[in-house]
């Protein structure tokens, strides 16, 4: 079978492309969702502060989220721009 | 049969981009959505607070996005730079990748320990919140070190010219070398970071302690690191023995076993360390007058917990130099 060179860094960039988001999706799923489980606990202790409660975890989501983002962008990178 | 063969660098550079952030993004995030949780409890104990408790948050997380941006500035350095041709390049670009992500998920996720027992204990000690947060920088500082070990390590990876070797065994402890510190970085960033966390929680409980117990944290943490450092020296003699050619596998497989006895040795050891050393800060803590009994103890317990990885770099070097 024929294999061009040309072809072969494509597909290493495609494969790049896949194992950076998929390992990098683990990350954020598993902090964002501890985050947020913590912040029904600690709603449930203090009902009052729901509204403080929610923002605060929604910043600590959003810097979770960062890293993911960044597999987004180095993915995306690999499969357009490379 | 594949033509074209000297664009292999390029794709193996795309390959160690994206295995590089795709482990690397693990540990950053971990950590820091760990330390949103335990700021949101803290929150709700202390709303009137509650500013000052998230600031910290952001502070401790930042220091754990730390190993991430490592790992992002490798990716991008991996993608866009160009490298020397050769199948020697090619693996030693799949092994930087690795070596960096990999190296980076034990220090994000240990980071975020000590920035969120900070945030839960400024909660229950409000009048402490600046010790709180400068023992939060210090901790995670220390814990930091595994991911730097790996950058470095990746670093020499990627420029160090690799090309006048012979293929048949060097190929493999170029690979051997990544994963040797990569792996083992692992287990001392999340020790690190246990110790770090269990000093956070003690001071908040004991804010006169904080010397004792800071001190107690710092050892905890030094012996927390040592797997690394021996994953960072069986990559060193990987990387820096030039390996006479040889035919067949047999030492090329050797090399590469070498590479990954000791990175998967180092990880149990180095949580093992931080599990003895976070309840020796705890301790501490609470109980001044035994502090000499329990550091004692506790680097007594450390020995035996470091062990294995004493048998694990003994193997590493065995199937480097003997066979």
């Amino acid at each position: 079978m024929e294999i061009a060179g040309a072809d072969l860094v494509r597909a290493a960039a495609l494969l790049g492309a896949g194992v950076a988001m998929g390992f990098g999706a683990i990350g954020p799923g598993v902090g964002e969702g501890y985050a947020a489980g913590q912040a029904c606990s600690a709603i449930g202790r203090n009902p009052r502060e729901a509204g403080l409660l929610t923002r605060t975890m929604l910043v600590g989501q959003a810097v979770s989220e960062s890293t993911g983002i960044y597999s987004l962008v180095v993915a995306l990178l690999l499969i357009f721009v490379v | 049969m594949i033509n074209g063969i000297e664009l292999l660098v390029d794709g193996a550079s795309y390959l160690g981009a994206g295995l590089c952030i795709g482990f690397g993004a693990i540990g950053a995030a971990v950590g820091e959505g760990y330390a949103a949780g335990r700021a949101n409890q803290a929150a709700s104990r202390l709303p009137e607070r509650s500013g000052e408790i998230i600031k910290n948050m952001l502070i401790g997380q930042a220091v754990a996005e730390s190993a991430g941006i490592f790992a992002l500035v490798i990716a991008m350095l991996l993608m866009f730079m160009s490298f020397p041709e050769g199948a020697m390049s090619a693996v030693s670009l799949i092994a930087a990748g690795l070596c960096m992500g990999l190296g980076a998920i034990g220090s994000g996720i240990g980071s975020g320990f000590p920035a969120g027992a900070a945030c839960e204990g400024m909660a229950r000690q409000p009048s402490v919140m600046g010790q709180l947060t400068t023992n939060m920088l210090i901790g995670s500082a220390v814990c930091q070190t595994p991911a730097i070990f790996a950058m470095v390590v990746s670093f020499m990876l990627m420029f160090i010219q690799f090309g006048d070797r012979a293929v048949n065994p060097n190929v493999a402890a170029i690979m051997g070398a990544g994963l040797s510190t990569g792996l083992a970085a692992i287990g001392s960033g999340l020790g690190g970071g246990m110790a770090a966390g269990g000093s956070c929680q003690a001071i908040a409980r004991q804010p006169l302690a904080f010397s004792r117990v800071t001190t107690t944290m710092l050892v905890g943490q030094a012996v927390s690191q040592t797997p690394a450092i021996f994953g960072l020296l069986i990559s060193f003699v990987l990387m820096f023995k030039i390996f006479p050619p040889s035919a067949g596998i047999i030492t090329a497989t050797a090399l590469l076993s070498a590479g990954l006895c000791m990175g998967l040795g180092g990880i149990g050891p180095g949580l093992g360390n931080g599990l003895a050393a976070v309840d020796a800060v705890i301790w501490v803590g609470r109980n001044e007058e035994a502090a000499g009994s329990l550091t004692r103890t506790m680097l007594v317990g450390q020995a035996v917990s470091q062990s294995t990885a004493i048998y694990a770099m003994v193997v590493s070097l065995v199937l480097i130099f003997v066979i």
